[in-house]
């Protein structure tokens, strides 16, 4: 553990990286920004801005449309991108990575057009007790139009899965199970290998969450043996409104389609439509071209710094963080794991968490107040919401110092 | 007093602080002083749900004044709530309906009230005026 005072170790050139982020120079209220909310979104190194730029200054075309130049060139650079997702998740074949809005479409195209091909009444589901509503919803809606049931694995006060638990709700009737690789609200890492082989051991497919993961850890889909992985580009450091789903290609070749439209087609007729091969049958429309090309560029910015390296710097920050909240008399962490990442959930005795919030952005520093789209875990606490404060390899431990000063003052002034 | 007159006389008072510290502990003690509303008056139907903070708000016709009531769980918000009381409450429904309210943006808190802030108070004032519409249309 590093003493206070001293600077957290790391392999990584912290001050060289942040300059690559432009928005970490700027100022919020007067103060210099102190970015404490990458779980909601991760900021953008500027090989990401450049490359969404130059695709609409220089390269702006349609893809798998035209026999022009530009649309050629651009078909060939979005399919790349593919590749060099399908890479970076250690995916068997490039058409298993469909490009989505987000990990909420990309859930909720699972839950639809897995739903329709696969679940019947009386079938059940499986989710976890510390799922985001996008993981809860479609699944809920699921069961509602098919008559099937919802099954939710608990977790522990610490705030980790309980998989004994799991093991007993797994039967015949399971059709799929979807949990969370990290909880962005409580941080906890889950031991999905061990839930993946629970799952297959039941002859049930499975389905990751991945939005919390990707930007802390390698994921390996072939190694996981996940049927299903989904992430949010904007989480990792990538554009908004792009996304992915992996999915392993004999379940994706037997689900139907889930929006239907422009490029996921063979033929049309009045009377019969043949749809196209993976992956386009699932990416109706335009899709955002600039999107997936500038995650592509963000995959690779974070592999030039490496994930290990990243996770090592990070887990120094949320073991000082985690050190410095602790002690704070009224304060109590919400979600003490063994195995964490660096997202920290905390209330402090007495105060609103919007109230904390709104202090400590008066200071330049942005935190999360509120439930985090996960309102069972906050009805598991009873409690109504928590400040949450969640790190990236960009963040640095004299952030944390002026952060906790913040907070011993934002507790004064609120007492 | 007039809403006007009660609006100068806020904006009086929060021209004396020259940072935002003096101001927020200024609202925070607003929030404190409020009296809390009755638990009877707590109810979902007084409810008005932001995404973060609860507000609670009551109102009734009182000699042809709609007198205001209300709370918050969030004691920031609850400043912001004091500031609307006092400058609706005890006014005619209809100065209420034409009031503008725009002390807020002259005092620095408008973030307060922009949607996104989903603390409940934009709708709280949307909740008040419709109030007062109603008493009126229940007058005439």
């Amino acid at each position: 553990m590093t003493a206070p005072g001293a600077t957290l170790k790391s392999s990584l050139d912290i001050k060289k990286i942040r300059e690559d982020f432009p928005i970490l120079s700027s100022e919020v209220n007067g103060k210099p920004l102190i970015y404490f909310d990458s779980a909601s979104t991760a900021q953008k190194p500027k090989v990401v801005i450049d490359s969404v730029s130059n695709f609409y200054k220089y390269q702006n075309a349609n893809v798998h449309r035209g026999v022009h130049t530009l649309s050629q060139e651009i078909t060939v650079a979005y399919e790349k991108a593919r590749v060099t997702i399908q890479h970076h998740l250690n995916a068997a074949h490039p058409h298993e990575i469909i490009f989505t809005k987000g990990a909420t479409e990309s859930i909720n195209l699972v839950a639809h057009s897995f739903g329709k091909k696969y679940i019947q009444e009386g079938d059940e589901i499986i989710i976890s007790e510390m799922e985001h509503h996008s993981n809860i919803l479609p699944w809920q809606q699921v069961c509602e139009e098919k008559g099937a049931i919802l099954k939710v694995i608990p977790m522990n006060e610490a705030g980790e899965l309980m998989l004994d638990e799991f093991e007993k709700l797994l039967s015949p009737k399971t059709k799929i199970v979807a949990v969370n690789h990290i909880s962005n609200t409580l941080g906890t890492i889950n031991p999905i290998k061990a839930i993946i082989e629970l799952a297959h051991r039941n002859h049930t497919p499975i389905l990751i969450d991945g939005a919390q993961a990707v930007s802390h850890t390698l994921v390996d889909v072939q190694s996981l043996d996940a049927d299903f992985y989904c992430f949010s580009g904007h989480k990792l450091f990538g554009p908004t409104g792009v996304g992915v789903l992996y999915g392993k290609e004999k379940y994706l070749n037997e689900m139907p389609p889930y929006q239907v439209g422009g490029g996921t087609i063979k033929t049309v007729t009045f009377k019969k439509t043949e749809y196209a091969d993976l992956p386009l049958k699932f990416e109706a429309g335009t899709p955002h071209i600039a999107g997936g090309i500038g995650l592509a560029e963000a995959i690779k910015y974070v592999n030039l710094l490496g994930l290990e390296n990243i996770a090592a710097y990070e887990n120094s920050l949320l073991e000082y963080a985690t050190i410095e909240l602790n002690k704070i008399e009224e304060l109590r962490i919400i979600g003490n794991a063994k195995n964490k990442t660096s997202v920290i959930s905390f209330v402090v005795e007495g105060l609103h968490p919007f109230d904390i919030g709104t202090i400590l952005d008066q200071l330049g520093i942005a935190v999360r107040t509120g439930h985090h789209c996960t309102q069972p875990i906050m009805q598991h606490y009873g409690i109504q919401g928590t400040v949450r404060v969640s790190f990236a390899f960009y963040n640095t431990k004299d952030e944390i110092d002026t952060f906790i000063k913040g907070l011993e003052r934002a507790i004064k002034m609120l007492k | 007093m007039s809403i006007e007159e009660k609006e100068n006389e806020i904006i009086e008072e929060f021209a004396m602080f020259d940072d935002w510290a003096d101001k927020y502990e200024y609202l925070i003690d607003l929030g404190k002083s409020l009296p809390k509303l009755d638990d009877n008056n707590k109810t979902d139907d007084k409810l008005i749900k932001g995404c973060q903070s609860k507000v609670w708000m009551h109102s009734e016709l009182i000699d042809g004044k709609v007198i205001y009531t209300a709370d918050s769980d969030a004691i920031i918000t609850k400043g912001m709530v004091a500031l609307m009381v006092r400058v609706l409450s005890n006014q005619s429904p209809d100065e209420v309906i034409d009031s503008k309210l725009d002390f807020v943006e002259k005092i620095g808190l408008t973030k307060h009230l922009s949607p996104t802030r989903s603390n409940g108070l934009l709708s709280m004032i949307k909740q008040m005026k419709l109030d007062a519409l109603a008493y009126k249309q229940l007058k005439s």
